[in-house]
């Protein structure tokens, strides 16, 4: 047995080196969008900031177990959400009831009830809603649904992203994408028409 | 099918501004929302509301995060 050529070690040392740099590149690249979506998962801005530190720190220590290619974005919030519920962080606003299960047109409805059809017809109806309202609708959806709801229409994933970030089947994305947009809109519906 | 053509396309909602719909279910959709201002109406608002709900939802990153974040950099696995 002999030692290896200390060029080869060299080179390996330095191989090794250059992927975990651009690993790191590359994760930080993507930290506005990692934080973006962490921010709307947790309750404040200083709990969003403690779970994205978190999450690289878990990223950068366990780097080699990214496969080269793969979605990375993916990746870094599968560690964050897991984090996340081991943290028992998540936003608990709302009492353990099932949502009620309005129908996809509820809120329509309800504006239009108040104001008029034609008031779907105008641009700023749903800017008359405040941004505020939007954010607070949102913390206010049971956590299991809100997850999708942010994964998917906030942060961009496909469902099949976000079944693998959550570890849960394509199908139960659908349902849960699909619930907790109704009961966003309840929300929504709740606070718009006083 | 049965039922109020109505319910039945208000439940293609989602899939349809999502494009999961089969081929046949779009046809549908697409149909129906030709001749019905209605519905028209309802998956506009929708899709508008999407957009809103996106912009308003989206927070930057807080200055000095980035700093912090690139101090991690070289974090043992062992540490």
């Amino acid at each position: 047995m002999s030692e290896p050529e200390p060029q080869t070690e060299a080179r390996r040392i330095a191989t090794e080196a250059r992927d975990r740099a651009r690993f790191e590149e590359e994760a930080l690249s993507l930290a506005d969008q990692v934080y973006r979506v962490a921010r709307r998962l947790v309750g404040s801005r200083e709990e969003a900031e403690d779970l994205v530190q978190e999450t690289y720190a878990r990223a950068f220590r366990s780097w080699r177990s990214y496969t080269p290619g793969t979605n990375m974005r993916a990746w870094l919030l599968r560690i964050l959400t897991n984090l996340n519920v081991d943290r028992g962080r998540r936003i608990q606003r709302t009492p353990q009831t099932q949502p009620l299960e309005e129908t996809d047109y509820y809120l329509a409805n309800k504006l239009a009830s108040a104001g008029g059809e034609q008031v779907l017809e105008t641009d700023e109806v749903v800017e008359r809603m405040s941004q505020d309202s939007v954010v607070n609708a949102l913390s206010e959806i049971q956590p299991q649904f809100r997850d999708v709801v942010v994964l998917v229409d906030i942060g961009d994933f496909t469902y099949a992203d976000a079944a693998q970030i959550l570890d849960i089947p394509i199908g139960t994305v659908m349902s849960r994408l699909h619930r907790g947009r109704r009961a966003l809109k309840q929300r929504l519906a709740e606070g718009a028409v006083t | 099918m049965s039922g109020d053509p109505c319910d039945r396309c208000e439940e293609l909602l989602q899939d349809f501004l999502d494009r999961t719909l089969s081929d046949a279910e779009w046809r549908e959709a697409e149909t129906h929302l030709a001749g019905c201002d209605y519905c028209s109406r309802r998956y506009r608002f929708e899709a508008s509301l999407r957009r809103y709900v996106k912009t308003s939802a989206i927070e930057r990153m807080p200055p000095g995060l980035m700093a912090k974040l690139d101090e991690l950099r070289g974090l043992d696995a062992t540490a």
